[in-house]
């Protein structure tokens, strides 16, 4: 049974990676960067989720929803001021740079903040534990609630992007940007779009990670970040359902690693997944061949 | 033998066949133009001699040798050198190291002979000096030589890809295109120094051009390209009298 | 002709100016050190602060002239320090101290250039963006397998486990690295030359420098720059793209490798915890501030911002939050095209003022 046990602590916390993978391979889909602040912009939406309970008494719905609205100003923010200056800069170096910057700077004004210890997250979601098996297995609220938002998510994203005039928008920038403006795509505004959703949608990976994980310090979306972008990776980079499968597939790899192996190299064997990815198939599993036009 | 030979050249994307049965032959020393409407397929062909795509079907010889499928390194090295339709040049090098770094293989010396700066470095680095400012003269730009690529005049920003491609010492030269967004005036200064390559390099030259100018004042046989396929090929005066060419310009 | 010459003696002059720049700063040091106007806390910052300007020359290697971003220098940097400080503890009775320090370097190099190829082949196909991620996840993977690995010496040889009991260490033997704990005393056996170790540092500086700049100005570097500026133009003139920015990317591994012997033989107490990402990101911080492609100019930016947080107490809270917002404005200001177009027109417009003037 504790085979199962490790299997659903795996698919809930690579649910989390997933959601978080969505908002790496939209952006890098649409605007053809890698936004390393992605991360942090989970841990803002958690750090205001818990303040907006613990200091400012707000109902828990009340929270998350000023969470989501805050973060996806954030994002539409960083990339207005940060990442759209450079988008026809002549290195992409310049930009990938600049978001590392965003990245640190998030981090540090949290720092600030809410200080460098670590805080314990709020219950915010009251879901009763599952007791299967007569108590051979356990499955905690959270767990079933996790994976039940990954799965709306994804139906919800993949919905908007194929049957929605600005999902369409979508597909056009990231086909072909100056093309898609010739059409009479404003580009602008689909790409501050994309970064609304992957935000927004940081903020509820927030709530979830942190309610799965109840700590909380300024550096907590780091590294969750940068495995759901080896999920994206993995998944094949632009890709939805590549997201959703690369990130329930890393987050039962780590979950094994951490049970089988040794729960101090459960990391080394995320990111070697990632290394021996892109050896074999550097696309992706549903991941599109793209060649530079000469 | 024909310095370039190709038979039945073909490559498909998805379901569209892109290039299509392209054949020609050049012989050494011409003056070659490819024309044809957009989207006919030229700047295709082109990456498919450089090596830039790979080739469903069909044979490329290069002077007798068998050169189809290889990297675009080896096809340069064989002797095919290019330049393309919207500029690449090193834009934060030099001039006078662009020049240089299409010298690449030809003036060789180790990495650890310039590290230590050995005689062998001093002694290749005043060679490719030397050759390097002499293309540039050839293409008027030895007074830019210290200029930033980037920052040199669209003109002559063209003129040093083409500067750059004859540095790697090449059989065959590919045009894409060498005019394009020059006025007249450097358009018939262009046409001179590509005469004056061909005739004092012994080059064989085949261009893609929408210049109906340029084309007729100086190439001397013409393919015209249509749908990827090969439509009417010969001497420059022939094809462009030939009805059929006339058509696919100009519309029914 | 006669321009060109110039040209050949610019770059030459250029150098030689970073050159002596090193120098100065070393000889001032030295007569601020020998009058007593060096506070003990000073001293102690100027061989970590050769580290990481070695570290920082090295980057701008990949960064600036192979136009590839890598997070994973302090991996680099761990690899070469953790390699020669295992080297220098066993060797620890059998060598003097000089060539044992002199082999430690160059094995820190040689196996932190090994790492190099290793990563440096599957990922330098790719996109640029690929190599940031593989780099930084190369990082975590040598710190999370380090954090694991015990290695203990007796008479029977070297013994590598992942915990301290695996290691069945004979009667007499000793345990080097444990795991988490890292390696201690390595400072400690280089006791006689401690004093020389800031000159040490300034050497290897000269010695990367050295590498560096005539390599960027060889037929390799101009290989490495036209990979940067138009990876398809430099496979059309027959470049290899991808052996020069293995070769770029080696080469800086090798050099971070240095920069890590040197941290490592410094210190008493070496643990892997502190060659984390955030030391990648603020040797990055460095070049970037220094001028991406700009060798002397990140020498310039380790110095004052090593040296400066470190000296102005109070500052240090805000350091990082400073250096975020610098790292985004330099980028902007320094690439984005607006910007670009602005400074030109202001330079423009001066140089215009000044035609005048002397019209006038």
């Amino acid at each position: 049974m504790s085979f199962i046990s490790y299997l659903k602590d795996g698919i809930s916390l690579g649910s989390i990676y997933a959601i978080i993978a969505l908002g790496y391979t939209m952006v890098y889909g649409i605007a053809k960067m890698l936004n390393f602040a992605h991360g942090d912009v989970i841990m803002v939406g958690a750090f205001v989720i818990l303040a907006a309970i613990t200091k400012a008494g707000l109902s828990p719905l009340l929270s998350i929803i000023l969470a989501v609205v805050l973060c996806t100003v954030l994002g539409i923010t960083i990339e207005m001021v940060a990442y759209r200056p450079l988008r026809k800069a002549s290195s992409n170096l310049a930009v990938l740079i600049t978001a590392i910057g965003v990245s640190y700077l998030l981090q540090n004004v949290a720092l600030l903040v809410f200080g460098a210890d670590a805080k314990s997250f709020v219950t915010v979601i009251n879901v009763p534990t599952l007791v299967l098996f007569d108590g051979q297995l356990t499955i905690k609220g959270i767990t079933i609630v996790t994976i039940a938002a990954c799965i709306i998510i994804m139906c919800g994203l993949t919905l908007f992007v194929n049957k929605t005039k600005p999902g369409h928008a979508m597909k056009a920038v990231s086909e072909d940007r100056d093309a898609a403006q010739l059409m009479g795509v404003n580009v602008n505004s689909t790409i501050s779009l994309t970064f609304a959703i992957g935000s927004g949608l940081a903020a509820i990976a927030g709530l979830l990670l942190c309610s799965a994980y109840p700590t909380l310090t300024p550096y907590t979306g780091a590294m969750p970040g940068i495995k759901a972008f080896v999920a994206a990776v993995f998944g094949g980079i632009g890709s939805i359902p590549g997201a959703m499968i690369g990130g329930i597939l890393l987050g039962v790899i780590e979950i094994f690693g951490k049970a089988y192996i040794s729960s101090q190299v459960a990391d080394a064997i995320v990111f070697a997944v990632l290394i021996i990815v892109l050896l074999v198939k550097p696309t992706g599993l549903f991941g599109k061949n793209v060649q530079e036009k000469v | 033998m024909a310095m370039l030979e190709v038979n039945n050249l073909s490559i498909q994307f998805g379901g569209l066949r892109a290039v299509d049965g392209f054949q020609v032959s050049i012989e050494k020393g011409r003056l070659y133009g490819l024309i044809g409407p957009n989207g006919a397929g030229k700047t295709t062909v082109f990456n498919l001699l450089t090596g830039v795509y790979k080739p469903t079907e069909g044979v490329i010889r290069l002077d007798g040798e068998d050169i189809t499928g290889k990297s675009t390194i080896e096809i340069n090295r064989a002797g095919i050198a290019r330049t393309f339709q919207n500029i690449r040049l090193f834009g934060a090098m030099s001039v006078l190291d662009n020049v240089k770094a299409g010298l690449h293989n030809d003036h060789k010396y180790s990495t650890l002979a310039g590290i230590l700066r050995l005689p062998s470095y001093f002694k290749a680095e005043k060679e490719m000096n030397e050759k390097a400012m002499e293309l540039l003269r050839v293409f008027g730009l030895d007074g830019e030589a210290e200029y930033l690529a980037s920052n040199l005049p669209y003109g002559k920003q063209r003129k040093l890809e083409i500067a750059r491609a004859m540095a790697t010492n090449p059989k065959l030269l590919l045009l894409d295109e060498p005019a394009a967004g020059m006025n007249p005036n450097e358009t018939a200064e262009l046409m001179k120094t590509i005469h004056f390559v061909r005739d004092n390099f012994d080059m064989t030259i085949l261009l893609i051009e929408h210049d109906m100018k340029l084309v007729s004042g100086i190439c001397e046989e013409l393919t015209v390209l249509n749908f990827g396929q090969v439509l009417c090929q010969g001497k420059t005066a022939e094809v462009l009298s030939n009805p059929q060419v006339i058509t696919a310009y100009l519309g029914e | 002709m006669a321009d060109m010459k110039k040209s050949m003696s610019k770059t030459s002059k250029n150098n030689y100016i970073t050159y002596a720049m090193v120098i100065a700063i070393f000889i001032v040091v030295q007569a601020l050190s020998a009058t007593g106007n060096l506070s003990r806390l000073l001293t102690g910052l100027l061989v970590p602060l050769c580290v990481y300007t070695i570290a920082a020359v090295s980057l701008n290697l990949v960064v600036g002239f192979s136009g590839e971003l890598s997070l994973g220098h302090a991996g680099f940097m761990c690899v070469g320090a953790y390699s020669s400080a295992l080297f220098s503890s066993v060797f620890a009775d059998t060598l003097p101290s000089v060539p044992r320090l002199i082999l430690a370097i160059l094995i820190g190099a040689a196996v932190a250039a090994v790492f190099g190829i290793l990563i440096g082949i599957p990922v330098l196909r790719l996109r640029g963006d690929y190599l940031a991620i593989v780099t930084l996840a190369f990082g975590e993977i040598i710190k999370n397998l380090i954090n694991v690995l015990y290695v203990g010496v007796d008479e029977n040889g070297l013994h590598v486990a992942v915990s301290s009991a695996g290691l069945n260490l004979a009667a007499g033997g000793k345990q080097i690295m444990k795991g988490a704990l890292g390696i201690s005393g390595t400072a400690t056996l280089y006791k006689d030359i401690k004093d020389y170790f800031f000159l040490i540092g300034v050497i290897l500086i000269l010695i990367t420098l050295f590498i560096v700049q005539n390599l960027v100005n060889s037929r390799s570097g101009r290989a490495i720059t036209s990979t940067r500026d138009n990876r398809i133009a430099a496979e059309s003139v027959g470049i290899s793209v991808t052996k020069y920015k293995l070769m770029a990317f080696t080469i800086s591994a090798a050099l971070a490798g240095v920069a890590g012997v040197l941290y490592a033989h410094n210190l008493s107490m070496l643990k892997v915890s502190t060659f984390d990402y955030n030391l990648s990101i603020l040797v990055l911080v460095y070049v970037v501030l220094g001028g991406i492609g700009n060798l002397r100019g990140s020498i310039i930016a380790t110095i004052i911002l090593y040296a400066l947080p470190e000296l102005l107490r109070g500052f240090s809270t805000y350091r990082m939050l400073i250096y975020a917002v610098v790292l985004i404005a330099m980028m902007l200001f320094n690439w984005a095209p607006a910007a670009r177009n602005f400074r030109s027109r202001i330079l423009e417009r001066l140089r215009g003022n000044r035609k005048k003037k002397e019209a006038a």
